[in-house]
């Protein structure tokens, strides 16, 4: 599905990821752990492609192509998706004509017609009750005024209509309440299947109560130092950072 | 200041007065007087005063305009039925003079009074007397007293206390002489706990962008007994037709009262227009206001608010500039007394060499304790050339208050166009949504769906389609 070989990234002259070594395949689930600072968020936004990054050295390969060098749109109709860790909030463009617009775009990408109006309206309705969300949300303005849970769900929901293979979720965890936190990865959970991936960037281990891992790698100062199974996020938890970060240096 | 096109004008003036309405009641006659007297010495406001500064009209000094003289309807029909609200009661002024053959009125409670100027001047002066000149002050500039002097026409509208209208009103002015001038004086009443809504439409036969509008297209060919004489007489405006729209709104609204009132703006690439609205609210009134400036060559705008005691105002704003127009809009918030509330936000998108203006002042007197009031202007740059002059103004003189203002002037946001990105929308498209997203906000606190859609038909009618499908809106 990914696979990232000797990524280095520089914002200005400031290198940020040195040498990321990285295979994830399909249906699989990964998370990235580390302290601020070390380069977890720089790594989700450089694989979604987002501007005021420099890659120096190295690839990051999707579906054997060059991921790289894809436009952030192009990306995303191939299938990654980032759900951020703050959605941004876009008055005046309603909730559902964006997921319509994403969908056709997707749908255009692959040759296909436009989605029909009413069974483009029953599937969002579907997922909209999966996420336990109000109907109502859909023809509010994208995220304006949505509380953080709030928010978290709709990423949740343009995930389950958009149906990416490759899901990069950066911080979902913060700023939710234990309730949201159980609907979010109840929703994510729902969306795992053996053709799907997941990145899950997060500081805490505690999503990782809710969504179990299949690998944890641990990121500092630019470059992973310690990979593991489940079980490595719950020492994390335990032994805080300085243990891998010393262990590493 | 011009005083040459000022006695221009004013000697003019002396042909054009005995058909004017209103010339057998000394008070009327009073008023008109001294405001010529004002504008004679005055000529029309010059950009060395304050409240004029960005806005510069000696592009009508140039010109000599002539009000149109009454006309009769005709196939001017085809041209407003684009602009003609369905499920509403239309009054339509032509060139600034009422016409009851092309106006809509069936259905309307008969305790609402609603006709032309003239005709309430001559059937109801001491009626029109109450109102005429109370909420707008002749003094402060020279087109207040400019269409004073000069107004052919207009419309009073009077809903008595305790009355919920249940359809909009529109006022349709519409202009079609070239090289005319439309000056109408409208007065528009709610009593104690009624509650209207009221469209004030400004079009010429053809707008700006009107090609692109549906039912433009019909040619039409009006000529007044001024106009007659002038060259060019007698050709249908279009794109490029001159003539100057000078219009004052007075607006009371009472205790308790709840009126609405929207004005939309679009006129000829060449006219000038010159609308001032001013209202005054009773003890918790309240008073909303949706101002959409499409423009024409010039455009300016007063909405000028005096607020009682706990009553509530809220002015909303987009302007819209392409090409080389210039839209100015000067709001005014009056707090005179405590608890009262205001909220405004106007948007301005411009685009090409267009200019657009705001100024915003909000006033808290000495005695308004408890003030409420926030201002916000956002504008929207889309091209190198553009320019936008924004100045808030706060004034407060009392010392228990909330008031805040904030006023952005940019680009696109870049976080927004990466989040569509991800999205799966190209950047371009992206920036168009963003652009059409940023007006849209306003357009969308129509409730009105005939006037939502007509606006939204000139937002989307001036800005890149590309990217914004109409129908999954």
């Amino acid at each position: 599905m990914l696979s990232i070989k000797n990524l280095h990234v520089s914002v200005g002259d400031k290198p940020i990821l040195k040498g990321i070594n990285l295979e994830i395949k399909a249906g699989e689930i990964h998370a990235i752990m580390g302290p601020n600072g070390s380069g977890k968020s720089t790594l989700s936004h450089v694989l979604s492609g987002k501007g005021g990054y420099t890659v120096t050295e190295g690839s990051a390969t999707y579906q054997g192509k060059d991921l790289l060098d894809m436009a952030p749109e192009i990306r995303a109709r191939e299938g990654v998706f980032l759900a951020f860790q703050y959605p941004v909030e876009i008055p005046g463009v309603s909730n559902i004509y964006l997921l319509k617009a994403a969908l056709n775009s997707i749908r255009k990408h692959h040759g296909q017609p436009e989605v029909d109006a009413m069974d483009f309206l029953t599937l969002v309705k579907e997922k909209v009750r999966l996420l336990e969300m109000d109907e109502k949300f859909l023809y509010r303005a994208v995220n304006e005024g949505f509380s953080g849970g709030e928010k978290k769900r709709n990423e949740i929901l343009q995930m389950a209509i958009l149906e990416p293979k490759l899901c990069i979720m950066d911080e979902t965890d913060s700023g939710l309440d234990i309730d949201a936190l159980k609907i979010v990865s109840e929703g994510v959970n729902s969306l795992r299947s053996p053709e799907r991936s997941f990145v899950m960037v997060t500081h805490y281990q505690r999503l990782l109560d809710y969504i179990k891992p299949d690998f944890v790698h641990v990121l500092a100062h630019g470059q992973i130092v310690k990979s593991g199974g489940a079980d490595l996020a719950l020492e994390l938890e335990e032994k805080g950072y300085s243990w891998v970060e010393e262990a590493a240096a | 200041m011009n005083t040459a096109t000022a006695s221009r004008y004013a000697a003019e003036y002396q042909t054009i007065a005995p058909a004017l309405p209103g010339q057998t009641l000394p008070w009327l006659q009073a008023l008109r007087a001294e405001a010529l007297e004002q504008f004679s010495a005055q000529g029309f406001p010059s950009p060395r005063e304050e409240e004029w500064r960005y806005t510069n009209v000696s592009g009508i000094e140039k010109k000599l305009f002539s009000p149109s003289a009454d006309l009769t309807a005709g196939d001017v029909n085809a041209g407003l039925k684009a602009y003609q609200m369905q499920d509403a009661w239309v009054l339509v002024l032509v060139n600034g003079h009422f016409s009851a053959e092309l106006s809509v009125l069936d259905g309307l409670p008969e305790a609402v009074s609603v006709m032309g100027m003239a005709d309430a001047l001559a059937k109801q002066p001491d009626r029109v007397e109450k109102y005429l000149g109370k909420a707008a002050d002749q003094s402060e500039h020279s087109f207040i007293a400019f269409n004073t002097a000069w107004f052919t026409d207009g419309l009073f509208v009077h809903v008595p206390a305790k009355l919920v209208l249940d359809r909009p009103i529109q006022l349709l002015h519409i202009v079609t002489g070239v090289d005319a001038m439309a000056t109408t004086r409208n007065i528009i009443i709610a009593d104690e706990m009624a509650e209207a809504k009221v469209i004030e439409t400004f079009i010429s036969r053809d707008g700006v962008y009107a090609a692109s509008l549906p039912g433009a297209g019909a040619a039409i060919s009006r000529d007044g007994v001024y106009a007659a004489s002038l060259p060019g007489a007698g050709a249908a405006v279009g794109k490029d037709s001159a003539y100057l729209t000078a219009a004052v709104t007075e607006v009371f609204v009472g205790q308790n009262a709840d009126l609405t009132l929207y004005k939309m703006q679009s006129e000829s690439e060449k006219a000038y227009h010159f609308g001032g609205s001013y209202i005054k609210q009773a003890r918790d009134a309240r008073f909303t206001h949706h101002n959409f400036a499409f423009g024409s060559l010039l455009a300016r705008s007063d909405i000028h608010v005096d607020l009682d005691h706990a009553s509530e105002c809220e002015l909303n704003g987009l302007y819209l500039g392409v090409k080389r127009q210039h839209i100015d809009n000067h709001t005014r918030i009056n707090h005179l007394k405590p608890y009262a509330i205001s909220r405004e936000l106007y948007k301005g998108v411009l685009d090409d060499r267009a200019q657009g203006v705001f100024q915003g002042r909000v006033i808290v007197a000495v005695d308004a304790q408890k003030t409420d009031s926030q201002m916000n202007n956002r504008n929207l740059l889309l091209s190198d050339d553009a320019e936008v002059d924004t100045k808030p103004q706060l004034e407060i003189y009392a010392d228990d208050v909330k008031c805040g203002h904030g006023v952005t002037v940019g680009q696109l946001d870049e976080k927004s166009i990466f989040y569509l990105q991800s999205r799966c929308v190209d950047e371009e498209t992206a920036r168009n949504m963003l652009t059409f997203a940023f007006a849209n906000e306003m357009v969308d606190k129509v409730e009105i769906k005939g006037l939502h859609d007509m606006v939204l038909e000139q937002v989307l009618a001036r800005f890149p389609q590309q990217g914004v499908n109409k129908e999954w809106l």
